[in-house]
């Protein structure tokens, strides 16, 4: 009876909270629809993976295959130089573009003419809000064989033109030189934010030890920015499946496909293109997969390694 | 008093002792970033001054960068292909409906995701985040699309990005740090509720938030082309993007039909074609860029404060 009381009056408060705060709730409503069915949705359409999908069946009707999809998957040799391609290509992201920002925060900070260093923020940062399609447009045609301007230039100093974007050599190049030049100002951004968070005594104290510039920069600066370049190292490595669709796809053609396929675009064709969805979708959730599962890892890494981790 | 000290420019900290080290690190540092900054505007200017060039003029000297000739011919035969401009209303359209919804649906959203006491609110904000590190994937999304009856209408570019949730915590992070609770606990006293005290005091404290949310959302609606590859098979429906890969990407030989179509009628080089294409394409971004800045840098460096 009085265990029934408290639960009554437990149910009463709560009743009385959510009215209190009715608003809030109803502002909040759309969100968590939206969530609900543009995120979680797509979540559990993941199940076709497992499954035969017909689109006259739906997604429920389709018939149940099991694991027949990824044995499938993997037993096929595509599947092994997409997989390459794919890390590849994210792991020389990785080692290459991956430090640019962090070396271009910290030189931006050293440059003493606060005019020059406006100006020069303003044009680094400004790629970064154009379309992969112009990006993209204006590589192919500055490397066209039969109009660039690079090729024009070979051309004029008695060379062959080369066809950059047909040959699975120049690929990979040209993808990670893209990538610096429309993404290193973004990154620049955050890392320039933390550097202004460092307490400027510590400077002040440094430089009465006779501390030099340089030691300055790396034994202030660059440890003051530590967490920032772990969290996006973090990032950086849960996107280790992943190469930007928009980026790759503009960029690939027939001949450097043996190069430049990745999961995004392997998926897409199979999916879009030829209308496997179930196998399409096996890609995709494997891919997602492991993604994840390196992010958990790496997290779980920089918090052994006393890091703060981004959860 | 310390506390409030802004970490000084170079120039100032470097009074105190100043060797020759100095002038070295300077000296490099601003070369470098110089050259890096360069790059980046080049191809913009390369781009933008051989749209006005006959290719003949291009030909004789690809390095040359300021034409002897000036021409708009390239311009008025774009222009006068149907599709580019049919595609250049649908990117209007969808950049103008969708950041308009996207900015209200952020900050309707972000108001009670900021309320550290809100009940739930833990576990909406746990939903959220865990959409940034896992998701469906192309197909199911793509058959979700299907589903809802919206393949091949300009809702499926609108409503799907309409909250991303990087904007979303971005948002909430900059309500809580400009609005002082106390404002809204004496708002509460004189009887407003909760809807009256987010339209009437919050949205106009939140003006600079909003801004920033604005060109994010702007920026990422005029830009993006996966959506429109993934939802879109009617050419009259195609966005800008899509109709600008075709011309400058897919495009690669001079005898496509697309490049034929545009150069049937007088005689200007496809080369040509495709980068006053380019610089169409480019311009409204270009325009707001310089007012852009100041709001961005912000934004991004209160999106840095965690959860």
């Amino acid at each position: 009876m009085n265990n029934n009381a408290r639960t009554l009056s437990k149910r009463a408060q709560a009743l009385r909270y959510f009215l209190t705060n009715k608003y809030l709730y109803l502002l909040l409503l759309p969100c968590v629809v939206y969530f609900l069915i543009f995120n979680y949705a797509p979540m559990y359409g993941l199940v076709i993976a497992f499954k035969d999908f017909k689109f006259s069946q739906g997604i429920m009707g389709s018939p149940w295959t099991g694991l027949e999809n990824f044995r499938y998957l993997f037993g096929l040799s595509d599947f092994y130089r997409v997989l390459w391609n794919s890390v590849y290509l994210s792991l020389l992201r990785l080692v290459i573009c991956f430090p640019i920002p962090i070396l271009l925060s910290l030189m931006l900070n050293e440059i003493p003419i606060i005019r020059f260093k406006r100006l020069s923020q303003t044009m680094i940062y400004l790629p970064y809000f154009i379309s992969w399609v112009v990006i993209g447009g204006i590589l192919v045609n500055l490397l066209s064989p039969s109009w660039g301007l690079i090729n024009e230039l070979i051309k004029q100093f008695g060379g062959e033109p080369v066809f950059f974007l047909g040959s699975s050599r120049y690929f990979r190049g040209i993808v990670l030189v893209s990538h610096v030049w429309k993404n290193a100002g973004w990154d620049t951004i955050i890392y320039l934010a933390a550097i202004t968070s460092i307490n400027p005594e510590l400077y002040e104290a440094a430089t009465i030890d006779g501390a030099s510039r340089v030691q300055r920069i790396l034994h202030i600066t660059l440890p003051g920015i530590k967490a920032t370049i772990v969290i996006l190292l973090l990032l950086s490595i849960g996107n280790l499946m992943n190469n930007g669709f928009e980026q790759i796809f503009v960029l690939q053609n027939t001949s450097n496909l043996q190069v430049s396929e990745v999961f995004e675009t392997y998926t897409y064709k199979l999916g879009i293109v030829n209308g496997r969805f179930s196998f399409a979708t096996t890609v995709g959730l494997f891919s997602s997969v492991v993604g994840f599962t390196l992010l958990i890892l790496a997290n779980a890494g920089a918090k052994l390694m006393g890091e703060e981790g981004i959860f | 008093m310390t506390g409030l000290k802004k970490n000084p420019p170079a120039r100032v900290r470097n009074r105190i002792i100043r060797g020759v080290g100095d002038s070295v690190v300077e000296t490099i540092c601003t070369a470098v970033v110089g050259i890096f900054a360069l790059c980046c505007l080049a191809p913009f200017v390369y781009v933008f001054f051989t749209s006005f060039m006959p290719y003949t003029e291009y030909l004789e000297n690809p390095l040359r960068i300021i034409p002897a000739t000036f021409t708009l011919q390239a311009y008025r035969q774009i222009w006068d292909y149907a599709l580019f401009r049919s595609g250049y209303a649908v990117t209007i359209f969808i950049t103008v409906v969708g950041t308009t919804l996207s900015v209200f649906l952020l900050t309707i959203s972000a108001y009670p995701l900021s309320k550290p006491g809100l009940k739930g609110r833990k576990i909406i904000m746990g939903m959220i985040l865990f959409t940034m590190f896992f998701n469906g994937g192309m197909i199911p999304n793509y058959l979700l699309i299907r589903g809802l009856g919206l393949f091949n209408t300009v809702w499926a570019l609108i409503i799907p990005g309409s909250i991303s949730a990087f904007l979303l915590i971005l948002m909430k992070n900059f309500i809580r740090i400009t609005i002082p609770e106390s404002l809204e606990e004496a708002a509460k006293v004189d009887g407003a509720n909760d809807l009256r005290i987010l339209f009437s005091i919050v949205v106009p404290l939140l003006k600079p938030a909003i801004a920033t949310m604005t060109i994010f959302s702007a920026v990422q609606y005029w830009n993006s082309y996966y959506a429109s590859m993934l939802y879109i098979s009617d050419r009259k429906l195609w966005p800008l993007m899509l109709v600008l890969r075709e011309l400058v990407v897919e495009d690669t030989s001079a005898v496509s039909p697309v490049t034929q179509m545009l150069t049937s009628a007088a005689r200007t080089h496809p080369f040509t074609l495709k980068m006053a294409a380019i610089v169409i394409t480019l311009l409204p971004i270009l325009m707001i860029y310089p007012f852009m800045q100041r709001y961005f840098v912000k934004g991004i460096s209160l999106g840095s404060v965690k959860e």
